[in-house]
């Protein structure tokens, strides 16, 4: 068979022992910039992606900033767990529910089951990526503009299961968040907008500076503002593992999370962006208690961290069978792959079987890594909490800057963590939550983006968005969502109405 | 594919952390006497990220150079706006040599896309020579209508309200080449923005659009899979590559030239010593087989010795700035 003649030539390649090394040293270096907030994966292989042109094996390059990438999804979680400080848009997801475990002395049980759930999702995620890539690549291809626009569409409304509070309050923010995401250089005419004049600006905001302003930085000033919070935290720095009913709880949620992700990785226009925030939704819709997401639901968890790991390996799909990168962090690997002389393309699976295959297992082996790395650490993590808050948090302060700032060394990111920090606390005050908020940031500028070209396409035409079946489909799904989230909220209020009148 | 040792392992691991010690070191700053230059390792600044095409480039000549000249030549990538941020950061650098700056065409067209350009790419540099001009293939989705590139013309012309023309964004090569192929046809058809090549390629493989004007860097293997239709090749000669893609002038439209030229350039008071010491060894660096098969990889090829020279990029720098200067303010006017 060939899958097995295949798989067979990609472990005879990721285990020799020079590129288990390698993997080893990607996902080593992936989970240190995952940890560190702001220093993300992509900055990582930019400036690591250099040293690898020395390799006179190209796998082996490859292997190892894989790693790096895959790492960094796995690393990102922890900080977003232990100091609501997330790295990334899809560890924001995480902070919601893993912070609240934290909170209540459980962080070592939110990181065990981050950690357990990537596993299982990047293992199932490597093989859909050995049995299923080309025609998962295939079918990739047929979303275009107006397909995108109304998967964001039904994001944004399925979002709204994100705040556990207000629905109108969670409106408020996605809706905050996309004017947030307008800023900055238009893509299409380049006209600069609200920049002031501004030209460190012109290229938006910085997503890591906004996401540390409104979780990291607004979780400090709240801990400062009311010390009962953080006394409760140390206390109960209880139970590291999680019980076997624990465990029971996320099985469901992990295999459909996987699923989701995976599916949602291949999209080439950014679906691995959705692909955490679609995973909680689901996740508190099919919930029996859905009340408690946001108050530390274990599934809120594990169910975004492997949706999140699987899309991480699926997103390789379009890069490996067509040579189209899905995302930046692939179109760096596009550049390792010229380098090395392999011409990126649709070949590059016949052309380079060795090649594609050991990468394919190397994530595997990856994987494994990664959780023999990560188990054994969290003892150490969770003691951090047991530092003195007023040591612990001029340290988060301190890292948050410099991890900003190395960002893209602009003074303006740092003023801007400030700033939104504040307006997170001011928001936590008001009721409202951040992690809508986010979403909308990042969705707001795939939204306008992919209505605009979708227009331009159609010249103008707004019934594309009908009339192409996928997008038909995605619309009327959004629909749905949109009356399930709405009904039960008019029905109480209807309920209310009634008992008043009796 | 040759096994590493595990001494190998060692060496890589080491060779990172050397990088390191290199960073720090070159950010001392060297010494002053051109006579004695270059003592110390040399910043080639790319105002774009790396992996990318230019970046690519730029690591292929600076090995050669850094060989020729005793000293490192240490790649920093530094992008942002449409490499209006890095070159800005070259123009503000010591004129002691010791910072030099790899940019493409994007250097002739910024002064039309950005009025608030906080330097003046003639003014406050000096070249020191050409590199290399990367051809760009004007290719269309696998199941658009024309056949060749004459069928592709009267098509365009025909259909010029129906058709639409992706690119990677404003400024970006193919935005230029896209500009400049309409402007020669005498249409104006939609055009489409996307974030990047990867993303405008992945819709125009996908058929979601009809056609682009690329870099062969970013086309090739997708012709050479036959994933999207090529018709021809913006350069006066057939390129190695794809040797069966007609040039535009065999198909009849001469005035369809357009490649992405890469050029080196340092801070307008830099001693012409320096200038010379450089571009002898950009010279030397682009006779060396190595650089040429790297290259033809990408489907180019290292410019001609004298080509890379001041006096002939200092030419095409001034022309080019007048032929983009025109093509894009009447776009933008239009």
């Amino acid at each position: 068979m060939d899958l097995l003649d295949n798989l067979a030539l990609g472990f005879s390649q990721a285990l020799q022992w020079h590129n288990i090394m390698f993997c080893l040293l990607g996902v080593v270096l992936g989970t240190a910039v995952g940890v560190l907030p702001g220093i993300g994966p992509t900055a990582t292989i930019a400036l690591l992606l250099p040293i690898t042109f020395g390799f006179d094996d190209p796998t082996s390059a490859l292997i190892m900033l894989a790693g790096i990438y895959y790492g960094a999804q796995y690393g990102g979680s922890t900080t977003a767990i232990l100091l609501n400080l997330p790295g990334e848009s899809s560890a924001a997801v995480t902070a919601i529910d893993g912070h609240e475990m934290a909170r209540s002395g459980r962080a070592g049980v939110a990181l065990a089951v981050a950690a357990l759930g990537s596993f299982v999702a990047g293992t199932v995620a490597t093989v859909v990526l050995a049995v299923a890539a080309p025609p998962l690549a295939q079918a990739a291809l047929s979303f275009g503009a107006a397909e995108y626009f109304s998967l964001v569409v039904l994001g944004l409304i399925g979002s709204i299961a994100l705040a556990s509070g207000s629905m109108l309050k969670a409106l408020a923010m996605i809706v905050l968040g996309i004017l947030l995401g307008t800023l900055g250089q238009d893509l299409y005419t380049g006209t600069p907008r609200f920049t002031f004049g501004v030209r460190e600006l012109y290229q938006g905001l910085s997503f890591v500076a906004l996401a540390v302003g409104v979780f990291g930085i607004a979780e400090i000033l709240r801990n400062l503002h009311d010390p009962r919070t953080r006394t409760r935290m140390v206390s109960r720095v209880a139970n590291l593992w999680p019980t076997r009913a624990e465990l029971r709880r996320i099985v469901a949620p992990v295999i459909r999370a996987t699923g989701l992700g995976s599916l949602l990785g291949v999209l080439p226009g950014g679906g691995h962006v959705l692909a955490s925030y679609a995973s909680y939704a689901v996740e508190k819709r099919v919930s029996r208690n859905p009340r408690e997401f946001g108050h530390g639901a274990i599934e809120g968890v594990a169910g975004p961290e492997s949706a999140n790991n699987a899309a991480a390996q699926t997103s390789f799909i379009p890069l490996l069978t067509l040579g189209l990168p899905a995302h930046p962090v692939m179109a760096l690997m596009v550049g390792a792959f010229i380098i090395q002389g392999i011409t990126p393309g649709p070949d590059v699976m016949i052309e380079q079987p060795a090649l594609v295959w050991g990468l394919i297992a190397s994530m595997w082996v990856g994987n494994v890594l990664l959780v023999l790395l990560n188990l054994p650490l969290i003892g150490l993590w969770v003691r951090m909490l047991t530092v003195p808050y007023s040591v612990l948090f001029p340290i988060i302060v301190v890292f948050a800057c410099i991890g900003t700032y190395s960002l893209g060394q602009n003074p303006y990111d740092v003023l801007a963590v400030a700033f939104f920090g504040l307006l997170g606390f001011v928001l936590i005050r008001a009721g409202c939550e951040p992690a809508p908020l986010l979403l909308g940031f990042v969705l707001g500028p795939l939204l306008e983006e992919n209505l605009r070209r979708a227009l331009l396409i159609s010249r103008g035409d707004p019934s594309v968005f009908f009339t192409r079946p996928i997008s038909g489909v995605l619309l009327g799904l959004a629909l749905v969502a949109l009356v399930v989230t709405v009904l039960p909220t008019i029905r109480r209020k209807r309920d209310v109405v009634f008992a008043e009148e009796e | 594919m040759t096994p590493a040792g595990p001494r190998k392992v060692a060496a890589y691991i080491g060779a990172l952390a050397g990088l390191g010690l290199i960073l720090a070191a070159c950010s001392s700053g060297g010494g002053a006497d051109p006579a004695e230059y270059p003592e110390d390792n040399i910043e080639v600044i790319v105002p774009f990220s790396a992996g990318g095409p230019t970046d690519t480039v730029t690591r292929m000549v600076a090995e050669p150079m850094s060989q020729d000249l005793g000293v490192q030549m240490v790649v920093q990538n530094v992008d942002g706006a449409g490499g209006t941020v890095g070159a800005g950061q070259a123009a503000a650098a010591e004129p002691d040599g010791y910072t030099v700056l790899m940019h493409h065409i994007g250097m002739s067209t910024a002064p039309a896309l950005y009025p608030d350009l906080a330097y003046d790419p003639v003014a406050d540099f000096k070249t020191v020579g050409l590199v290399t001009e990367v051809p760009m293939t004007i290719i269309a989705r696998s199941d658009f209508e024309p056949e060749t590139f004459e069928d592709f013309v009267t098509y365009v012309q025909e259909n010029a309200d129906t058709v639409t023309m992706a690119h990677a964004g404003e400024g970006s090569a193919s935005n230029l080449c896209g500009l400049l192929l309409t402007e020669a046809l005498g249409v104006e058809v939609t055009a489409v923005p996307y974030d990047g090549t990867g993303p405008a390629m992945t819709e125009l493989v996908g058929g979601q659009v009809d056609f682009m004007c690329d870099q062969t860097t970013n086309t090739t293997g997708q012709i050479t899979a036959g994933k999207v239709k090529a018709y021809a090749v913006t350069t006066p000669e057939r390129i190695e590559a794809l040797p069966d893609l007609p040039t535009t002038a065999e198909a009849g439209q001469p005035d369809i030239q357009v490649t992405v030229w890469h050029g080196l350039y340092v801070p307008a008071e830099t001693p012409d010593e320096i200038v010379a010491t450089l571009t002898e060894s950009l010279q030397v660096a682009l006779a060396d087989q190595t650089v040429i098969d790297q290259m033809a990889d990408l489907g180019t090829a290292p410019v001609s010795e004298e080509q890379a020279t001041p006096e002939a990029h200092t030419e095409l720098l001034e022309e080019q700035i007048g032929t983009w200067g025109e093509i894009i303010s009447a776009s933008q006017g239009g």
